[in-house]
């Protein structure tokens, strides 16, 4: 037998947190998250470093202070969530099918769901990298837990692949903690990770960023004895003549985050092909009527700000369908010119206000962003950099569009003019 | 002399230009924010950062903890070594000061989370 | 002091000890590994092939069409996921002889549902494949297997029927004095017994040296592979085969009972027995060859790759021989996961011949459990076992949904894992797409509790692989 509940959100991360929150805020009440972990926070639980909040809370918190802020939200306000509860499965018709210890497995016929998910990290299977399968190979995150939850060492002499946030933060992580980074390589001719990480993570202890490298090959039958790296054309493939041994026991693998859509899948919601992640409204609807996604469920995030503001979005917008309350259609479609590689939503309407999340595929100096309805251009938004590690926003006001020709928005990066 | 450094204030990261006159700021280029400025100032002069790591809790496990102020980067393993003698008591709370004016810099040290979840 | 020993816990010494298991006798299996299944059976293409292949009137033959006939039944009662997924040897226009000749050799070697077909019906059977191919043998009794699941239950129902098991044992020496042997291992345990079967696979030449038979050798041909999403579990339905060289059958693409699609494998002679490391020749290879067979293999949804070792014998042929009590099972590549059970039957033969085995006894147990068992249960049923035991409400493996009790189990069924890779063979736990990312942490702290060592004495498969170098600060 089936309980019934207004909204279910899969995830007590900081998104399913936020819109949590802000469902209830609009009046929602019968409310239930459903978190697959021991306690509520999501990733935020190990990520022991700071630099969460600045936007929200205009100060500098750690992971879990942030995370704690939501909780204790969750808490005051008395919305229900499941711990160590696994969703497995959903349906087109918003039937969640969970399973926990105390409840055993169990259905929720849901008014509405908010996708909630999170991302996971890509693991050392898509890279190919030859050699042995030792002990000493893990995901910077995997690597992270080990660390910073569970209490310990899991190497000694590390050599790190990827510059992603992830293996910036553990780069000085498990310096601190008394490892020997001995190098960071990176695949690309620059980093996908923060320039302030690069600053306070690698160069405050001198750790070599090894730009345009990769690990070609492991060494070690039982546990990692060394690594051999090499420079990559550009093509991205490896030089022989760069190879080189690095002796370590260790290699964290920082490779790229990916939008866990299992679930999504067994609803059959579209997907967007570049994000991983739904397509999805301006209120971050899915195809599917009252299922919401936000978070890194929905495209990768590289702050926590940004994803509580996307899932307050999408909170609020879940209980408006709740109590019945029409959103103008979103028939306005977002397309990109592949130097913007996605943007979040999709789909906008004519008649609110939206702030466009994206992308882009390489580094950019002195360009404009640009937004064109046809020939017609509403927005030319100069900057100096943009770069594919950092997420860029930019606002289209309803004034703008009101009088659209088409019912498409397309976004570009377009040198400067002169340039 | 002109320094050239990524201000690690918040996320942006300002690619910032300070010109030097020995050990004194002369001026800074930039920054787009006052703490930026200030980052700039302080970076040359004496750089300081907040150390998050974990704390030994009362009979096993870690919980996470960081300095309520940035200390000086140069101490960052004696803090280091500092909270590792430490032992955080089973039911201290988020915010719990484990070790007071740490080394005499100033910041205390404390939990950022519940040590029981 | 046992009647029986066998060297070797893979397939064949698995299926072997399985089919001794039935008799009044006391039964020992030794392997140098710290778990079993850890030589070839470990990382081979996993198919149960329909017997076309090998020359006939060879062993290979008669022992590979007689295992696949036999397979099917074993799985049955062992609990093993078995597939009659069919197979497909392709051939261009200019290979259409070799394929016939596949035809001609499989009927005289007995081998049943056996047809060419041209490629309009081909094409239909599997859309995918590359359109510039002309024909195919198919055939139709070729299924799919886990060999190591194969092997653990195997092992594993032969250790609840009475066989003990002995593991991190690399024998050194092997005399006989007093009408036994005395098997001794590099750390100077000592292991007797009437009978010794030598199933040790890469090293059956070297086991067989130290009984006194130096007359063939046993060379190591390395096979990558590479594991893609479940994703892409139905790109192809059968097993597609490439029209055979004289290296193997080439580069196939199957299936896998699991429901992923495995590419592979290379094949290469190499000189180091210990050398399973992949290379960056051996992914171009599959890249291109794979080609061949089917058009746009997703490799962007590769989940892992990795290499297993076959045991080429001297002969070309399986060394299957007796003497003075000692069995000898050399070069027992390729057909060899398919021919296993017949070569257990075989063994078992032999061995009545001597005499050695004398009454059957009534206590065995021929069923076993599928170690899979709780995923197949319904909801109900689900929840009557997690009402009982908590445990298998909780999951620990995302990416498969395996519970912490179904990792217990793992932990306390015989042959019982003692690491995460045994775990992972075991449950599947780790085995996803996120490749145990999520998982391991809590894997090697259920590892911990259950055998009661320290968290950081848990390894990913025993000996020197060791996965924490211990806490970070703290008390003890």
């Amino acid at each position: 037998m089936a309980i019934k509940a207004d909204l279910v959100i899969i995830g007590g991360g900081p998104a399913g947190m936020s819109a949590a929150v802000a469902a209830y805020d609009a009046g929602i009440r019968d409310i239930i998250i459903l978190e697959r972990d021991k306690s509520l926070g999501g990733i935020l639980r190990q990520c022991i470093h700071n630099g969460f909040g600045l936007h929200r809370f205009k100060e500098e918190l750690t992971g879990p202070e942030y995370a704690y802020r939501y909780e204790m939200q969750v808490r005051e306000k008395n919305i229900p969530f499941k711990l160590n509860t696994m969703v497995l499965d959903i349906t087109s018709d918003k039937v969640v099918t969970a399973m926990n210890s105390e409840d055993g497995l169990f259905q929720i016929e849901a008014k509405s769901i908010i996708l909630a998910m999170g991302c996971r990290e890509r693991s050392k299977g898509a890279l190919n990298i030859a050699g042995y399968r030792p002990a000493g190979i893990f995901t910077a995150g995997t690597a992270q837990k080990f660390v910073n939850i569970d209490g310990y060492m899991p190497g000694r002499e590390v050599v790190i692949l990827g510059s992603g946030d992830i293996g910036l933060i553990m780069a000085r992580r498990m310096t601190l903690e008394g490892a020997k980074v001995k190098a960071v390589c990176e695949l690309m001719p620059y980093s996908g990770g923060l320039a302030r990480n690069i600053e306070q993570c690698l160069n405050d202890f001198n750790i070599p960023l090894h730009l345009s490298h990769t690990v070609v090959e492991v060494h070690g039958k039982e546990r990692v004895t060394g690594v051999t790296i090499a420079k990559v054309d550009e093509r991205r493939k490896p030089i022989p003549e760069t190879r080189q041994f690095i002796e370590c026991d260790t290699l964290l693998l920082s490779v790229g985050l990916l939008p866990e859509n299992e679930l999504t899948k067994c609803a059959d919601i579209a997907l967007d092909r570049i994000t991983g992640g739904a397509v999805v409204d301006q209120n971050r609807q899915t195809e599917i009527e009252g299922v919401f996604a936000c978070g890194n469920v929905l495209h990768v995030h590289d702050l926590v700000d940004y994803v509580s503001e996307e899932s307050e979005i999408a909170g609020k917008a879940a209980a408006e369908y709740i109590l019945g309350n029409k959103k103008p259609a979103t028939d306005i479609n977002l397309v990109t010119d592949g130097k913007v590689r996605y943007t979040v939503p999709q789909k906008i309407s004519a008649e609110e206000n939206v702030t466009v999340y994206f992308r882009v595929a390489d580094v950019y100096r002195d360009v404009a962003i640009v937004v064109r309805d046809g020939e017609n251009v509403l927005i030319n938004k100069k900057k100096q950099k943009v770069a594919p590690g950092e997420m860029e926003a930019i606002t289209i006001t309803a004034e703008m569009i009101k009088n659209l020709e088409g019912k498409t928005l397309s976004f570009s990066i377009e040198q400067k003019e002169g340039k | 002399m002109i320094r050239e450094l990524t201000c690690i204030v918040c996320p942006k990261g300002c690619q910032l230009k300070v010109e030097l006159d020995g050990k004194k700021v002369v001026s800074v280029e930039g920054y787009t924010c006052k703490r930026g400025l200030a980052y700039a100032e302080s970076e040359c002069v004496a750089p300081m950062r907040t150390l998050t790591t974990t704390a030994p809790v009362e009979g096993g496990g870690v919980v996470p903890v960081k300095t309520n102020k940035p200390v000086p980067k140069e101490l960052l393993f004696e803090c280091m070594a500092e909270v590792n003698k430490a032992r955080v008591p089973a039911d201290a709370k988020l915010g719990e000061v484990v070790i007071e004016n740490i080394l005499g810099t100033g910041a205390d040290v404390v939990t950022t989370r519940n040590v029981k979840i | 002091m046992f009647d029986i020993v066998i060297i070797g816990a893979g397939v064949v010494g698995g299926l072997v000890a399985e089919t001794l298991a039935k008799y009044d006798k006391k039964v020992c299996i030794l392997d140098k590994a710290s778990d079993v299944a850890m030589g070839a059976t470990r990382a081979n293409s996993a198919i149960v092939h329909a017997g076309f292949d090998a020359k006939e009137g060879s062993l290979k033959a008669q022992l590979n069409v007689r295992g696949s006939v036999l397979m099917e039944d074993v799985c049955r009662r062992l609990g093993v996921k078995y597939q009659n997924n069919e197979a497909l040897v392709v051939g261009f226009e200019n290979e259409r002889a070799e394929v016939e000749a596949l035809y001609e050799r499989g009927v005289k070697n007995g081998v049943q549902g056996l047809r060419v077909i041209e490629k309009d019906e081909m094409l239909a059977l599997e859309p995918n494949l590359n359109p510039e191919l002309a024909c195919a043998l198919l055939a139709t009794t070729s299924s799919i297997v886990c060999p190591y699941e194969l092997c653990l239950a195997a092992i594993g129902n032969a250790m609840d029927n009475g066989v003990e098991l002995t593991l991190d044992f690399e024998v050194t020496s092997i005399e006989k004095a007093d009408g036994k042997y005395i098997i001794k291992s590099a750390d100077g345990r000592k292991v007797e017994a009437t009978y010794v079967i030598n199933s040790a696979g890469l090293y059956s030449d070297e086991i067989a040296k130290m009984t006194g038979d130096g007359d063939f050798t046993v060379n190591a041909r390395r096979g990558e592979y590479m594991l893609l999403d479940k994703d892409c579990g139905t790109f192809t339905q059968r097993t597609i085969f490439h029209t055979p060289t004289k290296m193997g059958k080439g580069i196939l693409i199957s299936p896998t009972v699991d429901g992923n699609l495995l590419v592979g494998p290379t094949s290469v002679d190499i000189d180091d027995k210990e050398d399973n490391s992949t290379t960056a020749e051996g992914f171009a290879t599959l890249f291109a060859k794979s080609a061949e067979n089917v058009a746009n293999l997703p490799f962007n949804k590769v989940i892992t790759s990795f290499c297993g070792l076959r045991s080429t014998g001297s002969t070309g042929d399986f060394i299957i021989k007796e003497r003075d009590g000692v069995i000898t099972l050399g070069g027992i590549e390729s057909p060899g996961l398919s021919s296993a059970p017949a070569i257990a039957e075989y063994v078992e033969n032999i061995l009545n011949g001597l005499g050695a085995l004398g009454e059957k006894k009534a206590s065995f147990k021929a069923e076993r459990k599928p170690a899979h068992y709780f995923r197949e249960l319904s909801m109900e049923e689900k929840n009557e076992i997690i009402k009982k035991d908590p445990a298998y409400g909780r999951i620990v493996c995302r990416c498969e949904g395996i519970t912490e009790g179904e990792i217990v189990e793992a932990l306390t069924t015989n042959p019982c894992a003692r690491d995460l890779d045994g775990v992972k063979r075991r449950t599947r736990s780790g085995m996803g797409r996120c490749q145990g990312g999520f998982c391991s942490p809590t894997v090697v702290e259920l590892i911990a509790k259950e055998r009661n060592i320290p968290f950081e004495s848990v390894t990913k498969f025993g000996k020197g692989s060791i996965i924490n170098y211990g806490k970070t600060k703290g008390d003890n």
